[in-house]
């Protein structure tokens, strides 16, 4: 009888075609990754029927439950326009270049403007205890009210880059315009939307996205990458 | 693990230096474990979804009596929005405090829906059936949403008022607008609410020991 031949050392398993999907993978998630931007407030969004994405150029307006305001822009070049505006209407306000260019960068900010260089020149920590603060929020007072003017300054700087980059100001009436989109809390008081609104309304601005989740499904959980 | 193992080059003949025998072993194990890192990290770190959005439309400032927007009392229904999620009322036509009646409603669907469906009700058949057409393909988009929007702006169209408290929830207001998108009412305003109608709201509460839950 023939004896059967065990396979010295170790068994040999090719991997390749594993290795190859693994690496197709990585390349497709790192181009089509998107961050998840800052957000110094987590807000629980109601729910809603309607399947309307947000759309590409937006002003966000976050309210949270205590009705603290926080607001972003689309686009750093805007971003940072949107801020050198605001220091035109506050020239006691002295913000640095290196301040302008990690603000750019920052994502979703909530700060009354006077302590807005102390805010982005922290590091994670302080801006997180900053944001803890009960008086965090941009001011929205009538007596204060800064929302309005970083609304004028920001939507300012858009056109301004919209128009540098080529668009028809019948495509910015249409399709490519900034939209503005409000994502309040579902437990805040309609009263303080309502304060945010009227503010837009101000300024001849009277539609709104109101960010919502899909009814029925519940949200994705994704871990926050810290 | 992982590794490339490489076929001996042909054409040794006439090779002069004999190239090492047997297979050129290349470990691939580090890049590897690094690439399925990376895969895990941009898999956790993307947001699958984008978030969904409600458009709404707000009117602009009217202070021209005459602009202003007039409905037909036995058109306009009005919801009553108050602080908590069970207080939501509605009721028929102009408020008269002696003789309306508030009626109690909720968010679900054999609530607020129903009431409005039913009011609604000649919108929403022709609605329904260019819905049809649409499907059968005897209409294209365009003129879909151009139907579409001649049928909920009829002038004879029932018209909703919501009225909130300082205190009502935005969710709750949100529930609302999505009940009215779902039943194809258009016309529509939100506003402040009346003294009389917080009176008749806050009777129908304690009446129905709503309060007490």
């Amino acid at each position: 009888m023939p004896k059967v031949k065990m396979p010295k050392g170790a068994p040999s398993l090719d991997m390749t075609p594993m290795v190859d999907l693994g690496f197709l993978l990585v390349t497709f998630f790192i181009l089509t990754a998107k961050f998840r931007p800052n957000e110094p407030v987590i807000v629980d969004t109601p729910r809603s029927t309607s399947e309307l994405a947000l759309p590409e150029k937006v002003m966000l307006v976050t309210i949270d439950s205590k009705g603290r305001v926080f607001l972003d822009i689309t686009g750093k070049e805007v971003k940072r326009a949107m801020l050198e505006g605001m220091l035109v209407a506050y020239p006691n306000v002295k913000i640095s270049e290196e301040t302008l260019t990690r603000f750019s960068l920052l994502g979703t900010f909530g700060q009354p403007i006077q302590r807005l260089e102390q805010y982005v020149k922290g590091d994670e920590k302080v801006r997180a205890a900053m944001d803890a603060r009960d008086d965090a929020g941009i001011p929205v007072d009538s007596l204060n009210n800064q929302l309005g003017d970083w609304i004028l300054s920001g939507y300012q700087a858009f056109m301004y880059d919209a128009k540098d980059k080529g668009f028809t100001d019948k495509q910015l009436r249409t399709t490519d315009g900034l939209r503005y989109a409000i994502k309040a809390d579902g437990g805040t008081d309609y009263e303080l939307v309502e304060k945010v609104i009227d503010i837009f309304r101000d300024k001849q601005i009277y539609q709104f996205n109101m960010v919502t989740s899909l009814e029925g499904i519940d949200e994705p959980v994704v871990a926050a990458v810290e | 693990m992982a590794e490339i193992v490489q076929a001996e080059g042909g054409g040794g003949k006439h090779q002069k230096k004999k190239a090492k025998k047997g297979h050129v072993h290349m470990d691939m194990t580090p890049m590897v474990d690094l690439a399925f890192l990376l895969l895990t990290f941009f898999i956790l770190a993307t947001s699958l979804s984008k978030p969904k959005t409600m458009e709404i439309i707000y009117p602009k400032d009217e202070t021209d009596k005459d602009k202003q927007t007039k409905v037909a009392d036995e058109l306009a229904t009005t919801v009553l929005i108050g602080e908590k999620d069970e207080y939501i009322f509605y009721y028929l036509g102009k408020f008269n405090p002696d003789s309306t009646t508030l009626f109690h409603t909720d968010y679900s669907k054999d609530g607020l829906r129903k009431v409005l469906i039913d009011r609604n009700k000649r919108i929403n058949d022709q609605v329904a059936e260019l819905k049809i057409k649409l499907n059968n393909q005897e209409i294209n988009d365009s003129i879909y949403s151009k139907m579409y929007g001649k049928i909920v702006g009829d002038s004879l169209a029932p018209f909703v008022v919501v009225k909130t408290l300082p205190t009502s929830k935005f969710k709750n207001v949100v529930n609302v607008m999505d009940e009215l998108n779902i039943t194809n009412v258009k016309k529509r305003a939100i506003i402040d609410m009346g003294d009389s109608e917080k009176i008749a709201m806050r009777q129908k509460v304690v009446e129905l020991g709503l309060n007490k839950k």
